[in-house]
C-alpha cells in the first residue's frame, strides 16, 4: 500500500514589514543585513491571527484540494508550533473542532523549534502507513517572535501549511517515497518557560546545528532512496533566512532551478514550524506528475526530518482549487511601520 | 467578557458556521433558533454556511468596547453570503477601514475575535476579509 499526501494548503498573513523599517529603529545598516541574510521583508500576523487561526485556514484549503474528504473520517491531527497561543490547552482541539474532525480523532500539539511542522507530518504519515487511521492531518504553523533589536527580529514571521495523509490511490497527489530523520542534542537555540523571547548560541548556530543536521538528513534520505540530487525536480530546505537554504543546497549538489520554487524566505521571513512545509506547498503548486521533491526541515536543539515525494497525475487537477502559496506571498500585501508592528506583536505594554 | 460555557455551547456556529435550516419552509437561520420566525416551524436540519459573500452595510466603530482598544478604528459590516443569509461581522485586514464599500466581495476567515485579558480564554470565530 502506498501512502502519501491527498490534500495540502497554506496560509500567509497579508501584513508585511520591510527589513529597512526594522533596521531604521535600531540604527542597524539595512543594506548589509539584506546582503548578509538575503532578507527583504517578512510576514506579520494581525492581532486576530495566530497559530490556531492560520492552521484552520491552511487546513480548510487542504480539505478543498482533497476533493471532498469527509472531515469526520480523519482519524488524527497533529499541529507543530513553537507559538501555541496557550501555554496549557492544546491548539489542536480548536483546529480539529473548526475543521469538523472531532470527536473521534487523536489530536496533539507538537513542539521542536522549527521542525515541529515536519514532525506532525512524520507522525501523520506513519499512522496512515500503519493502518491505524484512514486519513491524518500534519500541520506546521507559527507566529514567531524575536526580541526587539535582536537579529532574529529581522526574520521571525508567520504562516502555516497543512497536509492530509492518506492511502486511497484516487485521491493521492504526492506519494511518500521515503522518510528519514537525523537528531542530536545540540544547544543552539532555546527559550525557557515564562520567557517571551528565545536565546541562541550566536555564531555557534550555523555549522554544527543547521548545516550539519540538514546535510546529514538530506544525504541520509537520498542514500536510503538510492537517489542523486539530479534525480530530484525540486528541493526545499528549512529557511531561517534567505542565505542558509541556498548555501546548504549548493553544498549538497542542488541547483538554483531545483531550489528557487520553494525558496520563500527572502520575502516571507522564517515561519519556523511553517517554513519548509510552506516552501513545499509552493513547490506542489508548480510540480508536474512524476516529479520527485525533497523536503528537509531543521529544528534547533537539534534535528532534521526529510521526505521524498513523487507527484502523481492528480497534482495538476488540484493546484488551482485553493489559493496558491506564491500568490499569497506576492499579492494583497499590507505594509506596516515599526510602531504598528510593535503594537500588533504585543511589544507595547498597555495601561492596566 | 462572556462566559466560557456560553462560548463553548456556540462552537458549532462560531467555528464551523453551522446554521439551522427550517425543514418546513427552508429558511436558513444564523445563529440557529428554536422557532422559525418565518413559519413558526420547530424542526431544523444543520447546514454549513458558504464563506463567500458581499458587504451590504459597512460601518466603522471609533469608540471601542472593552477589549478592542488596540483594534480601533474597528470596521464592522453586515455581510450577505452567497446563499442569502446576512450576518454582522468584524472586517479584518483593512489598512484603511474607510475603504470598505457596499458591494465589496468578501469571504469569511477563521480569526481570533476576543481575548479575556492576559490570562483568560481566547475566543475564536469568523471575520470577513475583502477578496
Ligand atoms: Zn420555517
Amino acid at each position: 500500500m502506498s501512502v502519501g499526501i491527498v490534500g495540502y494548503g497554506s496560509y500567509i498573513p497579508r501584513r508585511r514589514i520591510k527589513l529597512e523599517e526594522i533596521a531604521k529603529v535600531w540604527g542597524a545598516d539595512a543594506p548589509s543585513f539584506k546582503r548578509g541574510l538575503q532578507l527583504h521583508e517578512k510576514s506579520v500576523p494581525g492581532k486576530d491571527e495566530d497559530t490556531i487561526t492560520m492552521a484552520v485556514e491552511a487546513g480548510r484549503r487542504a480539505l478543498i484540494r482533497s476533493g471532498g474528504i469527509d472531515p469526520a473520517t480523519i482519524g488524527a491531527m497533529y499541529i507543530g508550533s513553537e507559538s501555541h497561543p496557550y501555554a496549557v490547552k492544546p491548539s489542536g482541539t480548536v483546529v480539529a473542532e473548526a475543521l469538523g474532525i472531532t470527536p473521534q480523532a487523536h489530536v496533539g500539539d507538537l513542539e521542536f523549534a522549527c521542525k515541529a511542522g515536519t514532525e506532525s507530518m512524520y507522525l501523520a504519515h506513519s499512522l496512515v502507513k500503519a493502518g491505524e487511521v484512514r486519513y491524518a492531518f500534519g500541520i506546521g504553523a507559527d507566529t514567531s517572535q524575536g526580541a526587539p533589536g535582536n537579529a532574529l527580529e529581522y526574520s521571525t514571521a508567520a504562516g502555516a501549511a497543512a497536509f492530509i495523509f492518506g492511502s486511497d490511490p484516487e485521491r493521492m497527489l504526492a506519494e511518500v517515497v521515503e522518510t528519514y530523520s537525523w537528531t542530536t542534542d545540540t544547544p543552539d537555540f532555546w527559550r525557557r518557560s515564562y520567557m517571551h523571547y528565545p536565546r541562541h548560541g550566536s555564531r555557534y548556530t550555523g555549522e554544527p546545528a543547521y548545516f550539519r543536521h540538514v546535510m546529514n538528513s538530506a544525504k541520509g534520505i537520498l542514500e536510503k532512496a538510492g537517489l542523486k540530487p539530479e534525480d530530484l525536480a525540486f528541493a526545499v530546505f528549512h529557511q531561517p533566512n534567505g542565505k542558509f537554504p541556498l548555501r546548504v543546497g549548493k553544498r549538497l549538489g542542488f541547483t538554483m532551478e531545483q531550489m528557487e520554487p520553494g525558496w520563500l524566505s527572502p520575502w516571507l521571513g522564517n515561519t519556523y514550524s511553517g517554513a519548509s512545509p510552506i516552501g513545499t506547498t509552493a513547490v506542489f503548486d508548480v510540480a508536474r506528475p512524476g516529479d520527485l521533491v525533497l523536503l528537509t526541515s531543521f529544528g534547533s536543539g537539534a534535528g532534521s526530518d526529510s521526505f521524498i515525494f513523487r507527484m502523481t497525475d492528480r497534482i495538476t487537477e488540484v493546484q488551482n482549487l485553493a489559493p496558491l502559496t506564491r500568490m499569497q506571498l506576492d499579492n494583497n500585501k499590507i505594509y506596516i511601520d515599526y510602531g504598528t508592528y510593535a503594537k500588533l506583536r504585543g511589544k507595547i505594554r498597555m495601561g492596566e | 467578557m462572556e462566559s466560557p460555557a456560553r462560548s463553548w455551547r456556540e462552537y458549532p456556529q462560531r467555528y464551523r458556521l453551522e446554521a439551522a435550516k427550517c425543514t418546513k419552509c427552508g429558511k436558513v437561520l444564523y445563529p440557529p433558533r428554536v422557532v422559525c420566525p418565518a413559519c413558526h416551524g420547530r424542526e431544523f436540519e444543520t447546514v454549513t454556511l458558504p464563506r463567500d459573500g458581499h458587504v451590504v452595510a459597512p460601518t466603522v466603530v471609533r469608540v471601542p468596547p472593552t477589549g478592542f482598544e488596540e483594534e480601533t478604528p474597528l470596521p464592522i459590516a453586515v455581510v450577505e453570503l452567497s446563499n442569502g443569509v446576512r450576518l454582522m461581522v468584524q472586517v479584518a485586514d483593512m489598512a484603511d477601514p474607510m475603504e470598505l464599500k457596499i458591494g465589496d466581495p468578501v469571504h469569511l476567515e477563521f480569526r481570533k475575535i476576543q481575548q479575556d485579558g492576559e490570562a483568560g480564554l481566547l475566543f475564536y470565530g469568523h471575520k470577513a476579509v475583502r477578496d
